[in-house]
């Protein structure tokens, strides 16, 4: 069914008839219930929000006026249809919801927490256009996920029958995750190897628990396991096999998505005192490795003045779990202002809430530390913002003679990442720009290797979960076509 | 989880361990290492590969009792699984005829030396190990070394075997009585600083291989970097091997001090801990 036919349905028609639109535009939108903020700034796993109640949820979901070209749907980068899955959260029909979410969606639940709304969906509601507040997208997606784990009903996807073509996912992140989906549905035997102990890429050892618990992401995972995913842990492709040897065995398609890898530091003076680690370091320790907690073996520093210099979603989780594990005073540091922040707005939010310190529109110059080789402060350039750069953002720019000197144990380096260098380094033929990053055609996501596809990270750079899970879904469709017209 | 098929105490703290391995016996190469992790809530550490039985499909690993981490796997027997392993990681050795090799390494550094020297004997270079330790029973590997060396030198800080003196005392040695065109080095690496500082007085070129601090391994956290050349380079997927000359040893040095102060409370607490044996 197409939109139009969907929208025709005598459910929708009801719906729509049973409230005047200005009577759902002049309801306010819903609080997401949050832990207290000083409770949740000493406590390292518990979830910041708290999720919608099913009234809150379906108040929300009247809100939307179900309107005829869908504009929320074009900022979806997997296409969710959301105006369906909203009314049926309306009308009360919360699996069904759930449902149509996963019809496109590997990861609601996980989207539904980390996907940056305000400039996706949520950015082009037609709310916005009438001054009002967006319909609250990612809170009720959120909704419709967990109150189907929770019920115990969990769907498992319609798949087709199975083609017996062997197909292998390379990287379990959520560009992996959503491929895997798709094809499993499209009947294909899907293997995802993994080089880390755990699956889930990003999701695991990335986001922390606070935002985004494992626990979610694990259900999510069993979900493409109960559709058949194979996942092989501990196996670096391109290292313990070959892509040569995933061709002898007979998978038929690759799609590469390795993820981001080598930190980028800024190359300042003191950069590498002990005491001065990338964000993927500190993150992987406290959140894949559990570091903070007495029986993991893993150590990690629990500094009491923390700094992490960058302003995007992995900056805000650094300084939130350096807050958490006990941080007097955690610091943002960053070079521009406060507008031009990419992290998702409610990050900052809860991170200003939490106690910590925005230094906007300062620029790490050096490092300096003490005989033991430990940091001890940091030197700041004060900035003010220039004209417009390349990114459209008003650049900054150093403010002559205007330095600051403060002190820090601990300093957390989140300015970005390069592409993970194991796979191009170690296939032969593979086009590769100068970023490290692999090239593919953009429509279908395939390599210089026609066998390759890739996608996420590898192939952007560094972005976003939903973005990574875009390309996931595009090769996937993309892979289905050019292995049927390969065969015949 | 990758089975334990042998285990052998060269001493009371340093024991070699063959383990099932089958992808990894067939793909690894003279310099590639290992991420080990034991136990669910274990830390990943990088271990270098010792050797490979591609009929057994088994690597052998040597491993020095030093933390809660080392004991733990050390504390392993045979027919118990190591929790998880992954590799070969790093680049291999770039092997190939360069002439006259030393190759110098301490304590357990001798055991990432063995198939190097394997590999550059194979490859037609003459092969001069230099073997250094504190005391006899710490010379370990010594009949394998000696298999694909054409000449080993043993250094003993006591005199207890061999000659006494540091390994640098063995390597300049040679390079006193003929030309040497490449030293190669693996050992702690206050002792690689000190030989990276000797050779480059007689500018002998010189790869050493760096055991630095990793968490992921596979170029994502960036916990080893090292400076070299002034340039930060990821031991994980730049190296393991660097040219030493260029490597700020003082800096590495200072790095791998970190974390010595939550790893003594660690031990202390494991050592503690009553389901210790």
């Amino acid at each position: 069914m197409n939109h139009t036919e969907e929208r025709a349905q005598q459910w929708r028609v009801d719906l729509r008839n049973a409230m005047k639109p200005k009577e759902r535009t002049d309801i306010a939108r819903v609080h997401m219930p949050e832990l207290d903020a000083e409770y949740r700034s000493h406590t390292r796993v518990e979830e910041v929000n708290l999720g919608l109640t099913a009234e809150q949820a379906m108040q929300e979901a009247k809100r939307c006026l179900d309107c005829a070209n869908p504009s929320c749907m074009l900022g979806c980068p997997v296409g969710i249809y959301i105006p369906k899955f909203v009314k049926q959260i309306e009308r009360g029909e919360f699996l069904e919801a759930a449902k149509t979410l996963k019809e496109t969606s590997a990861l609601p639940a996980v989207c539904g927490r980390v996907c940056p709304q305000e400039k996706q969906c949520e950015g082009q509601c037609i709310h916005l256009k009438m001054k009002k507040e967006s319909v609250a997208i990612g809170h009720l997606e959120r909704f419709a996920a967990d109150y189907e784990r929770e019920s115990g009903n969990i769907s498992v996807p319609k798949t087709a029958p199975n083609n017996n073509i062997k197909i292998a996912g390379v990287g379990s992140g959520p560009a992996g995750l959503a491929f895997a989906g798709d094809m499993a549905k499209l009947g294909y035997e899907v293997v995802v190897f993994e080089a880390l102990h755990e699956i889930g890429g990003v999701l695991k050892y990335g986001i922390p628990e606070f935002r985004l618990p494992n626990e979610i992401v694990d259900v999510e995972i069993q979900n493409l396991q109960s559709m058949g995913v194979h996942f092989i842990t501990n196996c670096v492709v391109g290292k313990t096999i070959t892509i040569k040897d995933l061709e002898d065995d007979g998978f038929k398609g690759i799609f590469v998505a390795s993820g981001a890898g080598l930190p980028r530091f800024m190359n300042i003076k003191g950069e590498n005192y002990v005491g001065v680690m990338s964000s993927n370091e500190y993150l992987t320790r406290v959140n894949l490795m559990d570091a903070a907690s007495a029986d993991s073996d893993t150590p990690v520093f629990k500094g009491k003045k923390v700094a992490v210099i960058g302003g995007g979603n992995t900056a805000m989780d650094s300084v939130r779990t350096a807050r958490r594990l006990g941080a007097d005073r955690a610091m943002i540091v960053y070079r521009r202002s406060e507008e031009e922040m990419p992290a998702r707005l409610e990050e900052v939010k809860h991170a200003k809430e939490e106690g910590i310190d925005f230094l906007t529109l300062h620029n790490p110059i050096e490092y300096l530390g003490n005989e033991q080789g430990r940091v001890t402060h940091m030197r700041l350039q004060v900035m003010e913002l220039g004209e417009p750069d390349a990114s459209g953002r008003r650049s900054p720019v150093e403010v002559p003679g205007k330095t600051e000197l403060v002190e820090v144990d601990e300093v957390v380096v989140s300015v970005g990442v390069s592409p993970n260098p194991l796979i191009p380094q170690s296939v032969a033929g593979l086009e590769v720009t100068k970023w490290g990053t692999v090239v593919v055609n953009n429509d279908t996501m395939q390599s210089a290797v026609p066998i390759i596809f890739a996608g996420g990270d590898i192939v952007r750079g560094g972005a976003t979960v939903i973005l990574a899970m875009g390309d996931g879904r595009k090769a996937a469709a993309a892979m289905d076509n050019w292995i049927k017209n390969s065969e015949q | 989880m990758n089975k334990i098929i042998s285990k052998e105490y060269f001493s009371a703290n340093v024991i070699k361990f063959e383990v099932e391995a089958p992808l990894i016996a067939k793909s690894r190469k003279a310099g590639h290492f290992v991420m080990v992790k034991v136990g669910l809530k274990g830390e990943r550490i990088p271990l270098t590969i010792a050797d490979a039985d591609l009929q057994k499909g088994t690597i052998t690993l040597v491993v020095q009792k030093m933390g809660v981490s080392s004991t733990k796997l050390c504390a392993l027997e045979v027919g118990e699984y190591i929790t998880d392993m992954v590799g070969p990681l790093g680049k291999a050795t770039h092997i190939e005829k360069f002439g006259t090799v030393v190759c110098a390494c301490g304590g357990v550094g001798t055991a990432p030396m063995m198939p190097i020297v394997a590999a550059l004997k194979a490859a037609g270079n003459k092969v001069i190990t230099v073997l250094a330790a504190r005391t006899k029973d710490l010379i370990i590997l010594e009949e394998q070394i000696r298999v694909n060396s054409d000449e080993v030198i043993i250094m003993t800080d006591d005199g207890s075997y061999g000659t006494q003196g540091l390994v640098t005392n063995g390597i300049e040695s040679v390079i006193n009585r003929e030309k040497v065109d490449l030293c190669v080095t693996i050992g702690p690496a206050i002792m690689m600083k000190f030989v990276s500082l000797l050779t480059k007085k007689y500018e002998v070129p010189t790869l050493a291989s760096l055991n630095t601090i990793m968490v992921d391994g596979t170029g994502m956290c960036g916990a080893c970097r090292v400076s070299v050349g002034g340039k930060t380079k990821f031991v994980c997927v730049d190296g393991p091997e660097f040219d030493a000359h260029q490597v700020d040893f003082d800096e590495m040095l200072m790095r791998l001090g970190g974390y010595r102060d939550i790893e003594r409370e660690e031990m202390a607490h494991f050592q503690a801990s009553p389901t210790h044996s």
